[in-house]
């Protein structure tokens, strides 16, 4: 069982980055919304004018910094890195299959992955990262004000969910495009042995 | 033991209403870049800032630049202010969604005239 380089760091962009990403943004929506209405348990402050800034638990300041890590990890790693590879120019008589958006480019029933897919997905998928830096920043530096208005707490699930949107449209995307003209290519490593 | 600090009730929402607007106007001069380049080989050619990845190094690093500087900006001119946040907040919307329709491949031609 082998994978190639560019499979390697493909799957690290997309599985690992991207998918954890994903899922991260997803629990932050369920956070989000469980936190929505809060906790009146401390009515007797709010009615003399103070309100409770309970700062967020260190579980939670992790867990936003890392899913805003692998948002950013995602995004740069997929175009400094796997887009370069996706776009490179074939030589003449070059065997496409190492060439991706060649390949798909090449057939008219194909043309569309790269025209409507790839091209999408490389722009919309910066706004989820945006997003997401915004939703951690706010629930970690401004959790007061955040408890304190209905707004921000509407305004705020309204941009994470958008960047769940546009994770997931990047992410369907990349993956759909992927099984149809995978990135592939570079050295080879053995990840286990031959059963045979 | 988690510490628990008493602060105002109404704490200013300007530093929270900076980031919010910033966040929108920058997805929407992404989605303005990402169009205009697709558009104007002139443009595309001076956002090719890494060869290997084309037009679209210049696109996201342009609008990041301009995502951050926006809300450096705003920061500091919100920062002890308490704001209208529902109007900051639709228009921050508005250009998120601009923003996102922007990115989606027919609407960009549409634009162009493709």
């Amino acid at each position: 069982m082998e994978v190639t380089q560019r499979e390697l760091v493909t799957m690290i962009h997309g599985m690992l980055f991207g998918g954890f990403f994903l899922l991260a943004l997803f629990g932050a929506l369920v956070l989000l919304l469980d936190r929505f209405n809060p906790d009146r348990s401390n009515s007797d402050r709010i009615a003399v004018g103070i309100s409770p800034a309970q700062p967020a638990p260190r579980w939670q300041t992790l867990y936003l910094i890392a899913m805003v890590a692998a948002g950013w990890a995602a995004v740069l790693s997929g175009a400094t890195i796997v887009y370069p590879w996706y776009r490179a120019v074939a030589p003449a008589g070059a065997d496409l299959a190492l060439y991706p958006q060649r390949l798909l480019m090449s057939h008219p029933t194909t043309a569309g992955w790269h025209n409507f897919g790839m091209e999408w997905k490389e722009h919309v998928a910066w706004i989820a990262p945006m997003a997401g830096t915004m939703v951690a920043w706010v629930l970690l530096k401004h959790r007061a004000a955040w408890n304190a208005h209905r707004a921000v707490r509407t305004t705020v699930l309204g941009f994470a969910a958008v960047a769940f949107l546009a994770a997931m449209i990047a992410g369907g995307w990349g993956a759909m495009i992927n099984k149809k003209a995978p990135v592939q290519g570079g050295q080879s490593y053995q990840l286990m042995g031959s059963t045979k | 033991m988690t510490e628990i600090k008493l602060v105002p009730q109404n704490p200013a929402n300007g530093p929270i209403a900076a980031a919010v607007l910033a966040c929108g106007i920058g997805c929407f001069l992404l989605g303005v870049l990402a169009v205009a380049a697709d558009g104007s080989k002139s443009l595309a050619a001076a956002l090719n800032f890494y060869h290997p990845t084309g037009p679209l190094s210049g696109v996201t690093s342009v609008a990041i630049a301009l995502w951050l500087i926006c809300w450096t900006v705003l920061a500091a001119r919100w920062r002890n202010k308490t704001l209208a946040f529902a109007r900051v907040s639709a228009f921050a919307f508005l250009f998120l969604a601009l923003g996102l329709l922007l990115t989606f491949p027919p609407f960009g031609d549409l634009f162009l005239g493709r």
